[in-house]
């Protein structure tokens, strides 16, 4: 089973995690264009290698981590960037 | 061979063996198809029923022929038996134990006398595709067919009574893994061990040794004796790592652990993997190479040297390499007559096999014929590098080598020592697996360093030895081995699935000439074998046919699990938590009927639901409603949050009101609803469904940390913190009113949607809002949980005159959709947006800001989407079914019932449904297709309430009353106190004390406290621990740093409030954002003391509890059994002790599974420990 390095608890099985999917940024609500909100909720990218991701450690420290997940190897790093 | 019923038992054994395995001195006593046969201890069942005299165990899979021994290992396929009432048991390599009844299988009307055999005769009609071809049509007749094939099945029996047996999966963690007890293998545990690493070393036979243990029995010995007498190598024998997953995640499968458990899994975490499984022998193919007697070196090998069976009397050994010209030596040495020996690599070769049950000739190329009860094949090896291919190499083929090789080097932490990937002398083989070790070691302890480095819970530094160098790592020879496969004749292949070399040939010539397809269309290595033994073969057979060379026609990859395992240990012990209230034993013990929801079990009802919703409307009911979800939230920027995440307006809510709010996610689709209460200036609760609480939770925080770290709130759980009772009916402020002094209940005080803070029946810091699910007056009480019965059974008592009764869900269901409202989930699905659940009142668009605002505004722009209508059939006694279907006048659907029952206050059917806008205006007349076929008629209603639209009966003016005589109040804990109490403060507690070496003591009467603020603020600052540690304050108190920013404080029951008082005076003269919360009641606390608590964590929580990593003062919060668990270590008197809590309703279900998983490690249940301070002595 993967693991996944939360940065306070240290590595965990991923099970202990909800996965929140690749990083996206909620655009601004009054500005965003009708394909901007649903690029927002419906598009990801599917990248063949490294992508940054956000975990929630919910059986665990209870922190939202940004993590890099490699998705041909599932090797999993910190990320410095995104919410911790 | 003519019958072996008249021989003498034992006719085959030879005297004793310099490596030999059984031990003489114990017969073992069992049965063979009826008959008494007898073996020693340490035989397996087919070497004891080789040892006397028997060739034939099976039939095979399709044509029925007679199989005997021919590897005599757990892939032996023709040596799989039905041992009692289990089915094919590999009896190559099971034990023999005294009173086994052992049968032969896939056999009728008996071994000898197969009918089913005939098949042979007419071999083409089972030729490859034979199911695809002629069972295909025509398909009415597949019952017949079916019948047919039954009899065919290639299975043994499994008795309908068969007894239950325990299974479990245990977590392990290791440094190194070692696979495979072989001289390789040993050196590599040896030297990881000497490196400074834990080793585990798994060998799927019984002894360790691999094939030294005939080949060099002195040398095998002193190897294990080693390795055995190694501090810090963990042997599992007959275990096997069937598979690899990512994260060097292994499972080990061990068989017969303990008594009573034939399997387990130990779901393993290596660091490092050092595959070293040897060698398989494969065999040859060729006329008649699946006769009884005919067998691999290996095997015969086997046979004498562990288990002192001649495995023929006259033998002809057809070699190619060195092994097999040891097995020449090993049979002379017994006293076998060697005939001949044909020597393939000067171009001998066998061409057929003859014999009925058992060989009796031998056709060699030269033309001649030597008569023979055995043949001893040697012409190559397979390299199983299944964990390899596991773990991302690919291994290639070598034509000089005959054999696959790993490919590529492996990624750090995986390494291949031994035969696997190279060949040479014992003391290369031996050196190359030291140096391996060593090498694994090292990485192992590097990565070990760096997790502690990284986990709050390890000791702060040092404890962790230091990798020296390691020594530079050679490869291994490669191998030189003639290119063997198949004779000029054609033989069996797949002995599991009987595919032989000609299937494979006609498969390639009808199309399916790559090893996939024809893998598919002949079923060639999808037997229980699963290619150990005919893969290469199979693939040589293929090239041939092709024209191509083994190279080009691939290999096929290697997929877990590596042999095979029962269904009970991969489904292991049932872990799947359940949540009570507090008043579960009380409903269960009057009648009630559960119901699950969710995690949750509830009453459903107690008696008639339409009675109990009757006693709602005219007097008044209680109803458990526990599992709502409750969230404290605390700090100045709760409003934000609020207007964020509710679609309604939150900033004006007074203090002591309560707000109803609607939750959409960010593509505007109903997420969740319930009330939120103002209790103080910066202090609300917020309820949610029953089943978003989890939810909910999580995306609040989400909110919080990742989009707005700036606002100042703290969130903490309380569902069970509280025992939430709803008190409902137009007597309810009667009857409440008689238990809560202080509290005015008149309905100019305590008017409709407003919150109060009091005692109910003497319990303090209760909280009871006024809200109407039910369309009656109603008040929703909520008190400290572990006061839970005892305000139930105040309120039973104090309202015998009003005729109280408590009613269940189902009745409450009735009771909500009489009055229109709502259930998310029910009345909505994965696509209603707000507009269409009818919550257009309640949505805000002119906010700034809310989740899911955008695709709102638009929903609103269009008017796109269904509506949800009231609906009353017709015809008031037919209740469509929830989900029947609302059909349009075209035919098409336009909509679906979502709720619907029986309402015994009109006395006609109601509903709610979603419909097309088209048809959702107030009297349109709809057709609902019934599940039975029929269609009725329903029309829409001008509002969701069926009764009291006006909302009268929220509003009446009954008076409050005095208050009555109430019993103390008793606190209980999560665990049912069973015998005999005691108390504590006032909590009931069991009185039973164990002295047992490892107890379970429920200690939930001790204060817990939770303080939240920055993880590096002022407060955190002047806490005597952060988050991964514990630490001792003054007063016997205990200081847990149970997250980032988050503490917990245990303290003595009698303690709390002066705990409570001192953290609140704290945090409120802090420079910071900072709460207190009182968990004493909303958390479940188990003490687990004793030396074996680890072995018991073990079963349950996946956290490497070794004594660096988690040690004595450490804090962690993990999954155990399913449920999130803090675990605290803090050892006592120098007892290893863990302090364990979980939410409180899941506490009932830990206990018991830490009983049940425990039972092993002898673990016993003890009573609160009353005679002192728990925390500190
Ligand atoms: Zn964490």
């Amino acid at each position: 089973m993967m693991q996944i390095p939360c940065p306070w608890c240290g590595p965990r099985n991923a099970t202990e995690f909800r996965h929140h999917g690749p990083h996206a940024p909620r655009p601004d609500p009054a500005t965003a264009s009708a394909e901007e909100w649903r690029r927002y909720l419906y598009l990801r990218p599917n990248p063949y290698g490294p992508v940054e991701e956000t975990w929630y450690h919910a059986a665990g420290c209870r922190r939202f981590v940004s993590v890099i997940r490699d998705t041909f190897t599932n090797a999993t790093q910190w990320s410095e960037g995104g919410p911790r | 061979m003519t019958s072996t019923e008249r021989r003498p038992q034992h006719s085959r054994r030879l005297p004793p063996q310099q490596g030999e395995v059984i031990d003489r001195n114990r017969v073992l006593e069992f049965s063979w198809n009826g008959r008494r046969r007898s073996g020693y201890e340490g035989d397996t069942i087919i070497s004891a029923l080789a040892a006397a005299g028997e060739d034939v165990f099976s039939r095979s899979f399709k044509y029925h022929r007679p199989r005997g021994v021919l590897t005599a290992t757990m892939h032996d396929p023709g040596c799989m038996l039905q041992v009692d009432d289990e089915p094919n048991v590999r009896a190559a390599h099971r034990l023999l134990r005294a009173g086994m009844r052992v049968s032969s299988q896939n056999t009728w009307p008996s071994l000898h006398l197969d009918l089913k055999a005939a098949t042979q005769l007419g071999g083409r009609f089972l030729a490859p595709g034979f199911y695809y071809k002629t069972f295909m049509w025509p398909r009415v007749l597949w019952p017949v067919y079916e019948r047919v094939l039954r009899q065919f099945v290639h299975a043994g029996r499994v008795e309908p009574q068969t007894r239950g047996e325990v299974y479990e999966k245990r977590n392990a963690h290791t440094d190194v893994l070692v696979v495979g007890g072989g001289p390789a293998g040993m050196a590599a545990a040896l030297s990881a061990v000497q490196t400074g690493a834990r080793v585990m070393l798994v060998e799927e036979e019984h002894q360790l040794g691999g094939h030294l243990r005939w080949a060099d029995p002195a040398a095998a010995a002193d190897l294990a004796r080693q390795v055995l007498e190694a501090d810090g190598i963990e042997v599992l024998t007959n275990a096997t790592v069937a598979a690899r997953y990512d994260g060097n995640w292994c499972a080990v499968v061990q068989r017969d652990p303990e008594p009573g458990m034939p399997e387990r899994i130990l779901k393993t975490r290596t660091q490092s993997l050092v595959v070293a499984p040897g060698l398989i022998e494969r065999p040859y193919v060729f006329a008649g190479n699946d006769l009884p007697g005919v067998m691999l070196s290996s095997a015969a090998r086997r046979l004498i040297g562990l288990h002192a069976v001649a495995p023929g009397e006259r033998a002809v050994v057809l070699t190619a390499n060195p092994e097999g010209d040891a097995a020449v030596e090993d049979l002379r040495r017994a006293g076998i007559e060697v005939a001949q020996v044909v020597d393939a690599r000067t171009g001998g070769d066998v061409l057929r096999a003859r014999g009925r049950k058992r060989l009796q000739a031998v056709e060699l190329a030269d033309g001649t014929t030597v008569e023979a009860d055995l043949l001893v094949t040697a012409t190559g090896w397979t390299a199983p590098t299944s964990l390899l291919n596991m773990s991302g190499v690919v291994p290639n083929y070598v034509p000089q080598a005959a054999r696959f090789l790993p490919g590529a080097q492996p990624g750090a932490g995986i390494y291949g020592t031994g035969g696997l990937v190279g060949d040479g002398e014992l003391n290369q083989l031996q050196n190359h697996g030291a140096a391996v070790g060593s090498h694994a070691a090292q990485y192992a302890l590097q990565q070990r360093h760096a997790i502690a480095a990284t986990v709050p819970t390890s000791l702060p530094a040092g404890g962790h030895p230091n990798a020296g160098t390691a020594p530079p790592m050679s490869s291994l020879p490669i191998p030189q081995h003639p290119e063997l496969f198949r004779s000029s004749t054609h033989g069996i292949v797949d002995f599991s699935e009987d595919v032989s070399s000609r299937d494979l040939q006609s498969a390639v010539r009808e199309g399916y000439d790559s090893a996939e397809l024809a893998k598919r269309y002949t079923t060639v290595t999808m037997g229980p074998s699963q290619g150990k033994l005919e893969l290469v073969n199979a693939l040589a057979v293929i090239a041939e046919a092709n024209g191509k060379t083994i190279a080009e026609t691939g290999a096929t990859t290697w997929r877990p699990m590596y042999t095979s395992v029962t269904l009970g240990a991969l489904a292991g012990r049932n872990y799947d938590p359940v949540r009570y209230s507090e008043l579960q034993p009380w409903h269960e013990s009057h009648g009630a009927v559960p119901l699950v929801a969710g995690q949750w079990i509830r009453p459903e009802r107690y008696g008639d639901p339409l009675v109990e919703v009757n006693s709602v409307r005219q007097g008044v009911g209680i109803i458990d409603v526990t599992p709502i979800g409750k969230l404290d939230l605390r700090g100045p920027d709760v409003p934000k949050l609020l207007n964020q995440l509710y679609v309604n307006k939150w900033s004006r809510l007074a203090v002591g009101r309560v707000r109803y709010g609607v939750m959409c996610a960010e593509d505007g689709v109903v997420f969740d609803d319930g009330v939120t209460a103002r209790l103080d200036e910066e202090h609300y609760v917020m309820s949610t469904t029953s089943s978003g609480a989890g939810a909910v939770w999580e995306w609040v925080e989400e909110w919080l940390q990742t989009m707005h770290p700036d606002w100042q709130v703290h969130v903490t759980p309380l569902t069970t913190a509280y025992t939430s009772i709803n008190v409902a009916g137009p007597h309810s402020r009667r009857l409440l009113s008689r238990l809560t002094a202080g509290v005015d209940l008149s309905a100019e005080a305590f008017g409709y949607m407003q919150v109060r803070t009091g005692r109910v029946a003497g319990v303090d810091d209760s909280i009871l809002w006024r809200i109407g699910f039910t369309g009656e007056l109603s008040y929703e009480i909520h008190v400290p949980a572990s006061y839970g019965l005892h305000v139930w059974e105040a309120l039973l008592h104090a309202g015998e005159d009003l005729g109280v009764r408590p009613f269940g869900v189902e009745a409450q269901r009735v009771l909500r959709l009489e009055k229109g409202h709502l259930i998310i989930g029910q009345d909505t699905d994965g696509l209603t947006k707000a507009y269409s659940a009818g919550l257009d009142w309640a949505v805000k668009l002119d906010k700034d800001d809310f989740a899911g605002k955008p695709e709102l505004v638009w929903q609103r722009e269009q008017g796109a989407g269904p509506q949800l209508v009231a609906i009353q059939p017709v015809d008031p006694r037919t209740v469509p079914e929830e989900a029947a279907q609302i059909i349009l006048p075209t035919g098409r659907i336009g909509g679906r019932i979502t709720s619907s029952r029986h309402s015994p206050t009109l006395g006609r059917s109601i509903c709610l449904g979603q419909v097309e806008r088209a048809l959702s205006d107030p009297g349109t007349v709809l057709k609902i297709r019934l599940t039975d076929g029929r269609t009725v008629e329903g029309t829409v209603m001008p509002q969701l309430a069926h009764v009291d639209p006006e909302g009268n009966r929220l509003n009446n003016d009954t008076l409050p009353e005095e208050t009555v005589e109430y019993a103390a109040p008793v606190a209980r804990g999560p665990v049912v106190v069973q015998g005999q109490r005691t108390s504590i403060d006032d909590w009931q507690v069991s009185a039973s004390q164990s002295s047992a070496p490892l107890t379970l003591a429920d200690v939930s009467p001790l204060a817990k406290i939770s303080v939240r603020a920055a993880p590096d603020g002022p407060i955190a600052e002047s806490m005597p621990t952060g988050f991964g540690r514990v630490s001792p304050s003054g007063d016997g108190r205990l200081v847990v740093g149970s997250g980032p920013g988050e503490w917990m404080v245990l303290a003595e029951p009698g303690e709390r409030a002066a705990v409570l008082d001192e953290l609140r005076e704290v945090t409120q003269t802090a420079e910071e954002h900072a709460s207190v919360v009182d968990l004493t009641h909303g958390r479940a606390l188990f003490q687990l003391m004793g030396e074996s608590a680890p072995d018991l964590l073990a079963a349950v929580c996946a956290i490497d509890l070794s004594d660096d990593m988690v040690s004595d003062g450490a804090a962690l919060r993990t999954s155990m059994a399913g449920v999130v668990t803090d675990l605290i270590r803090y050892d006592r008197g120098g007892i290893r002790r863990y302090l364990l809590h979980c939410e409180r309703s899941s506490g009932r279900y830990l206990h018991s599974t830490l009983l049940d998983a425990g039972r092993s490690s002898g673990v016993t249940e003890s009573g609160y420990p009353v005679s002192g301070p728990v925390l500190n002595s």
